[in-house]
């Protein structure tokens, strides 16, 4: 697929908007296919037994799932040369009603001389942000 | 948390073959839908030798990582304690199917903050030639009792 031109990009523009729909089930496929287990995000038992409100998603699936509209609008995976979030909040995945994650990509910044696009994330559950200083850097070389 | 961890390195992990399964199989774990991290004749019409792994991927690799620092009773973390507090990656350039990744970790940084401790790591990640593929940097924070 054709990178985007970066030329016709504008600070503030919207690149990529979606909504998630996460079940327990995706956790578990998360689990599998990372290699990570930690149980806190599949037994209620243990997440409770360490203060959190319930199961929540790894960290590391809201990264995984907030890049890609970016990697659907920059129309190639190999074009994110830097990604990098903070997890600020959990994202508590109910068992039967799980969790809707919304995720809206926006161009933070232009560098033209490398041209690379930093696009900021927003991922919100509940109304609140999950993720902070969430930026990924497209490279439209 | 055992402070003297600051600048300690692990071994380099034995060499991780990215499998095309392995590849598909966490494109669909993090709800990827670019034909390029599944279709081979996708991946190599934009130009790449075989299926490129979405952005996240490198986590697979950094996990064995943490694994050996999880593991170091010296380190004296509780696994059922830990969660994420933040992660970057740093490209030279994409994952692709085929490679042979090795991995190395180094402890950069150890924090009190009340009863919660933070550890950052940064794990480099080269190819079978020992040229640079990703930097992955996390920082997991460990639940003190409250």
């Amino acid at each position: 697929m054709s990178a985007p031109e970066f030329e016709s990009l504008t600070v503030g523009d919207v690149v990529a908007e979606r909504t998630f729909d996460l079940s327990r089930d995706a956790l578990v496929r998360y689990a599998g296919a990372s290699g990570d287990f930690n149980p806190i995000h599949y037994r209620d038992d243990v997440a409770t037994s360490v203060g959190l409100p319930g199961v929540i998603a790894h960290g590391m699936l809201t990264m995984g799932l907030s890049v890609q509209p970016v990697v659907d609008w920059a129309g190639d995976p190999a074009r994110v040369v830097d990604y990098q979030v903070r997890f600020t909040r959990p994202v508590v995945v109910d068992p039967t009603s799980g969790a809707s994650v919304q995720v809206t990509a926006k161009v933070g910044q232009l560098d033209a001389e490398a041209r690379v696009a930093r696009i900021d994330l927003t991922t919100t559950f509940n109304a609140e942000t999950v993720l902070g200083k969430a930026q990924v850097r497209v490279s439209l070389a | 948390m055992n402070p003297e961890l600051v600048g300690r390195s692990f071994p380099p992990t034995p060499p991780y073959l990215v499998g095309r399964e392995k590849v598909r199989e966490f494109a669909a774990a993090v709800l990827a839908t670019d034909p390029i991290s599944f279709d081979v004749d996708a991946a190599q019409a934009a130009g790449h030798a075989d299926l490129v792994a979405p952005p996240t991927f490198a986590v697979v690799v950094q996990q064995l990582t943490l694994d050996q620092l999880l593991a170091d009773p010296e380190a004296g973390i509780d696994f059922s304690r830990v969660v994420h507090g933040d992660q970057r990656f740093t490209f030279s350039r994409p994952v692709i199917a085929g490679d042979e990744l090795t991995a190395t970790l180094t402890v950069t940084s150890v924090k009190s903050l009340g009863a919660h401790s933070m550890v950052t790591a940064e794990t480099v990640i080269v190819d079978d030639a020992g040229e640079h593929v990703v930097t992955t940097m996390s920082t997991l924070v460990v639940r003190g009792d409250e």
